[in-house]
C-alpha cells in the first residue's frame, strides 16, 4: 500500500506541476488548459449521460475486438508454434503484414466497411492480434525439451504431455500477450473513432473537442480518461496474471 | 562446428527462405485471382496495384535512377521525420531510463505516472500538439516522440536494473572508476532490453507518422487520405502495402544493427 | 615473512535492533605474505560476508581490516576477487581477452602492454589462443580460468577466492586446484580462499582456518605441512592428508562449530548482500515498478520470436 501511495504521489505531482506551469504562464494557457479546468470538465463529463454512453460504446467495441483477437491469435499461434514448417512458410507474409499500421488501413476499411462499429472492431482486431500470436508461438517454441521429456518419462503420451505440460507452460506467455493486446486494442478503438469520425465513442468526443477550437479541456479530459482506462485495465491484468501464474517467472525467460 | 554441418545448415536456411518467399509469392497470386473473381473497385488486382506503384515511384528521369518526385517529396520526407523523431526519442529515453533505473526511489514515484502516460492514446493528443506546434513537421515530431518515448524508458529502466550483484561486485573489485560505470557496465548489460524497446518504438514511430500525416496533411498519410477521397483505390492500396515494405525493411535493418551490437549474446551467434 | 592481511575484531551485522542478524562476530587473524590460506566452514556461516568485508565491497560494522598495513576502506587497488559464479562474473559483452584486460584499463597501462599481459596471463592459466572468443563459448572450467586470469593480470598483492570451484565438475575442479597452487607458487602471490569443502581446503592450503556456524568465529587454525608438491592422487592417499582431513572434519562436527548463536536465517550472506545493494526487498516491491518491468518483458517477448524465426 505504501508503494501505491508513492505512485499516486507521483501522478498527483505531475498534475500539480501541470497546473502550476500553466498558471504561472510558463506554458501558455492556449496551449494546454490548466489541470484544474480539465479536472472540472472531467467531473462534469462523468455526469453526462450521452458521454457515458459513448464510453460504453468504446469499451464494448474494445471487449469484442479483444475477444476476436484472442479467438484468432491463440489457435493460430498454437498451430504455427507446434508446426515449425508452417511457421517458417508463413514468416515472410506475417513479417510483411505486421508492420502495416492499423491506422494506415483506416481509409481502406472506411471504403469497404464504413465507419460504424464494425470498422473500429476490425482495425482493433488487426492491431491486437500480433502480440497474442507472437507470444503464443514463442511460448511453444521455447519450451524446454527436458520438461517434455520428463513428462514422457512419467508415462504421459504426446497428447497428454501437450495438455499437461506444454499448455500450462505457455499460459503465462499467452496471458502476457493478451495483456499487451488489451492496451493496444483500446488505443486502436479510440484512435479509429477519432480519425474515422465514428458516430459515437470516446474518440469521437475528443475529435469534437478538437474541432471546436478552444475546447482543449474537452480533448484533455477525454484523453486523461482514456489513459486512466488503459492504465486500469493493464494494472488489473497484471494483478490477475500474478495471481493466476504464481509459479511462472515469465519475465526471466521472456527477456532472454 | 565442422564445415559439412555448417554448409548443411546454410543450405537448410536458404531452403526455408526459399519456401518462405514462395509462400509469399503464392499469396500475391491468390490475391490476383480473388481480385479478378471479385471484380470490385475496392479490391484491385495485385498487378494493377504494383503497376500504379511503379508509376508513382519510378516516373523520374534517368539521372535520378528513374526515381519519381513522389520518392523525394513524399516517401523520403516522411521517413526522415519518423526516423529523426525516433532517434531523438531514443536519446532522451535511454538517458531518462538510465537515470530512473539507477535511482533507488525514482521509479517508486514515476513508475505509475509513466504507465499512465503510456496508456494515453497519442492520437487523441493530436489537437493539443497542433495547437502547441502548429500544423507541420514540429507537430509530427512531437507526437512521435511522445508516443515512442515510454517503451524506451521502461525497457531501459528494466535493463539497467538487470545488472546483477555479482557483476557489480566484480566491477568494483576490479577497480572500475565511477565515471566509467555507466558506459562500461550498466549500458552494455542493459543493451538487449534497450534494443527490444527500440524495436517496439520503431513500429510505433511509423504508426504515429501516418497518423500525424493524416491529421496534419502531409507525406504518405496525406496520400492515403487523398487517394481514398478521390477514389484512386489502386494507389491507396499501394501506399498501404508500401508501409508494410518500409516497416519490414526498417525492422530488418534495426535487427541487423542489433546482431552487430549484441554479437556477444549466446542466442544470437550462428553456432549457438 | 611479512604480514599481508590483518583482520582484527571484525564484526558484521545486517539490520539493526530486533531484526539484526550478526553474520560475523569478532574475528581476528592474520595472513602472511606468500601464504595460501583456506577458510572452511559450514554453508551459510558468513564466509561470503567475511570475504566481502575483507575485499572492501561492504564496510564492516565493527573491527578493522588491514592490507599490508593500510586500513581497508573501499576496494583496494592491489586486491582481486574470484567469485564462485563465473557465468555472472565475466562480462558477457566482452571477449575473453577484453575481460582479462579490464582491470588494466584503469591503470596507466598502454594498449599494447594490456594486450601482451592479457595474452601472457591467459597462457599461464592454460588458455592460450581463446582471447577472441566470448565467455559463453567456453566450458565452465575454462570460464573460471578466465576469471582467475583476470584476477591475476593486475598482479594483486592479495587474491581472494570465494568458493571458486564449487560450480565445476570434479575433474575440472582438480585441475583448477592444481592450477591455483602452481600460479600461486610461480607468482608468489598471497591467496585467501573460502570453501565449504574439507578435502579441497586441506589439499590446497598451507593453512586452514575453521569457522563456526553463524555468527562466524574461528575455532581452529591448522598448519598444513603437506609437501609443497602435491598430486591429486598420491597426496590425497597419503596418511598425513587423511589425518588432517579427519581433523578438520571432526572440528566441523564439534559442538563448538555446530552451536548456533542465534536464530539465523538459512542464507545470511545472500539476504545481506541484497540489503546492502539496496535492491527492492519483498515488502517494497512496488506494483508500478514490477508492472513496468513486466510490461517491458512483454515487449521483449517480441524480440525472441524474430530471432527464433530467423534462426529456424
Amino acid at each position: 500500500m505504501r508503494t501505491f501511495a508513492k505512485g499516486l504521489t507521483g501522478l498527483l505531482g505531475f498534475f500539480l506541476l501541470w497546473e502550476i506551469t500553466v498558471q504561472a504562464g510558463v506554458l501558455p494557457d492556449y496551449w494546454v488548459p490548466p489541470a484544474s479546468e480539465v479536472a472540472t470538465t472531467f467531473v462534469e463529463l462523468l455526469g453526462d449521460r450521452e458521454f457515458l454512453l459513448g464510453v460504453v460504446a468504446t469499451l464494448l467495441a474494445w471487449l469484442i475486438a479483444l475477444g476476436v483477437a484472442i479467438g484468432i491469435g491463440v489457435p493460430a499461434g498454437l498451430l504455427l508454434g507446434s508446426v515449425p514448417a508452417l511457421q517458417s512458410a508463413s514468416r515472410a507474409l506475417i513479417e510483411f503484414l505486421r508492420p502495416i499500421p492499423a491506422v494506415a488501413l483506416i481509409p481502406l476499411v472506411m471504403v469497404t466497411i464504413g465507419s460504424g462499429p464494425d470498422a473500429k472492431i476490425t482495425l482493433a482486431v488487426y492491431a491486437a492480434v500480433w502480440p497474442i500470436l507472437f507470444n503464443t508461438i514463442y511460448a511453444f517454441g521455447e519450451i524446454d525439451p527436458v520438461l517434455l521429456d520428463s513428462a514422457r518419462a512419467t508415462g504421459a503420451n504426446r497428447r497428454q504431455a501437450l495438455t499437461w505440460v506444454a499448455l500450462p507452460h505457455a499460459a503465462p506467455f499467452i496471458f502476457t500477450g493478451v495483456r499487451v493486446a488489451a492496451s493496444i486494442a483500446l488505443i486502436a478503438v479510440i484512435s479509429v473513432e477519432y480519425i474515422a469520425a465514428s458516430e459515437v465513442g470516446l474518440g469521437r468526443y475528443i475529435l469534437e473537442g478538437g474541432m471546436n477550437n478552444g475546447h482543449l479541456d474537452q480533448v484533455m479530459a477525454g484523453t486523461v480518461l482514456a489513459g486512466l482506462a488503459g492504465w486500469a485495465i493493464n494494472s488489473a491484468l497484471v494483478g490477475s496474471g500474478k495471481r493466476l501464474f504464481r509459479w511462472a517467472d515469465t519475465e526471466e525467460r521472456a527477456t532472454r | 562446428m565442422s564445415i559439412t554441418t555448417a554448409a548443411a545448415k546454410r543450405g537448410r536456411i536458404l531452403g526455408s527462405a526459399a519456401v518462405t518467399w514462395l509462400v509469399f509469392a503464392a499469396a500475391l497470386l491468390l490475391w490476383e485471382l480473388i481480385a479478378i473473381g471479385a471484380d470490385s473497385v475496392y479490391f484491385p488486382r495485385m498487378t494493377e496495384i504494383v503497376a500504379t506503384g511503379a508509376d508513382v515511384l519510378l516516373s523520374g528521369p534517368a539521372w535520378r535512377l528513374m526515381l519519381g518526385d513522389a520518392v523525394f517529396d513524399i516517401v523520403l520526407p516522411s521517413l526522415a521525420t519518423a526516423l529523426g523523431a525516433w532517434a531523438l526519442s531514443a536519446l532522451i529515453g535511454v538517458a531518462l531510463g538510465t537515470a530512473l533505473g539507477r535511482s533507488s526511489w525514482a521509479m517508486d514515484y514515476c513508475g505509475t505516472l509513466i504507465s499512465f502516460l503510456r496508456s494515453v492514446p497519442p492520437v487523441t493528443l493530436m489537437p493539443a500538439f497542433m495547437v502547441m506546434f502548429g500544423i507541420g513537421v514540429q507537430m509530427e515530431i512531437a507526437a512521435i516522440v511522445f508516443s515512442t518515448l515510454w517503451p524506451i524508458v521502461l525497457n531501459t529502466v528494466d535493463g539497467v536494473r538487470s545488472v546483477d550483484q555479482v557483476k557489480t561486485d566484480t566491477a568494483r573489485s576490479l577497480g572500475t572508476p565511477r565515471r566509467y560505470w555507466i558506459g562500461m557496465i550498466v549500458l552494455p548489460a542493459a543493451m538487449p532490453k534497450i534494443f527490444a524497446g527500440l524495436r517496439l518504438s520503431l513500429s510505433i514511430a511509423i504508426l504515429l507518422m501516418v497518423v500525424a500525416e493524416i491529421v496534419g496533411g502531409s507525406g504518405i498519410g496525406l496520400r492515403l487520405s487523398t487517394t481514398q477521397s478521390t477514389v484512386q483505390y489502386p494507389e491507396m492500396w499501394f501506399w498501404v502495402l508500401l508501409l508494410g515494405v518500409l516497416g519490414y525493411a526498417l525492422n530488418s535493418a534495426l535487427l541487423a544493427v542489433e546482431r552487430l551490437v549484441l554479437g556477444w549474446q549466446p542466442t544470437r551467434g550462428d553456432d549457438a | 615473512m611479512s604480514t599481508m592481511l590483518e583482520v582484527s575484531g571484525l564484526t558484521h551485522q545486517y539490520g539493526r535492533g530486533e531484526r539484526a542478524h550478526v553474520a560475523v562476530r569478532d574475528l581476528t587473524f592474520t595472513i602472511e605474505a606468500g601464504q595460501l590460506a583456506c577458510i572452511v566452514g559450514p554453508s551459510g556461516c558468513g564466509k561470503s560476508t567475511l570475504l566481502r568485508c575483507i575485499s572492501g565491497l561492504i564496510p564492516a560494522t565493527g573491527g578493522s581490516v588491514r592490507l599490508h598495513g593500510d586500513e581497508v576502506s573501499g576496494v583496494p587497488d592491489d586486491l582481486a576477487v574470484v567469485f564462485q559464479d563465473y557465468s555472472r562474473s565475466l562480462f558477457p559483452w566482452l571477449t575473453v581477452a577484453k575481460n582479462v584486460e579490464f582491470p588494466l584499463r584503469w591503470q596507466q597501462v598502454s594498449k599494447a602492454d594490456r594486450r601482451r599481459r592479457a595474452a601472457e596471463v591467459l597462457e599461464s592459466v592454460g588458455l592460450a589462443g581463446v582471447g577472441k572468443k566470448y565467455p559463453w563459448q567456453l566450458s565452465g572450467g575454462m570460464q573460471q580460468r578466465v576469471s582467475i586470469a583476470r584476477a591475476l593480470v593486475s598482479r594483486p598483492a592479495l587474491l581472494l577466492m570465494d568458493e571458486p570451484f564449487a560450480s565445476v565438475d570434479a575433474q575440472t575442479r582438480g585441475e583448477l586446484e592444481d592450477l591455483t597452487r602452481r600460479v600461486q607458487r610461480d607468482l608468489g602471490s598471497t591467496i585467501l580462499l573460502v570453501t565449504h569443502d574439507i578435502d579441497e581446503s586441506v589439499y590446497l592450503a598451507d593453512r586452514v582456518l575453521v569457522l563456526s556456524k553463524s555468527p562466524a568465529a574461528i575455532v581452529a587454525d591448522l598448519t598444513i605441512d603437506l609437501p609443497a608438491e602435491r598430486d591429486q592422487i598420491t597426496t590425497r592417499e597419503s596418511e598425513q592428508f587423511v589425518s588432517l582431513r579427519g581433523e578438520v572434519a571432526r572440528l566441523l562436527q564439534s559442538p563448538q562449530v555446530q552451536r548456533t548463536g542465534e536464530t539465523a536465517p538459512e542464507t545470511p550472506a545472500t539476504a545481506g548482500s541484497d540489503a546492502a545493494h539496496g535492491a527492492a526487498s519483498a515488502d517494497a516491491a512496488d506494483s508500478a515498478t514490477t508492472d513496468s518491468a513486466k510490461a517491458a518483458a512483454a515487449e521483449a517477448v517480441e524480440s525472441p520470436d524474430e530471432t527464433a524465426a530467423s534462426r529456424s
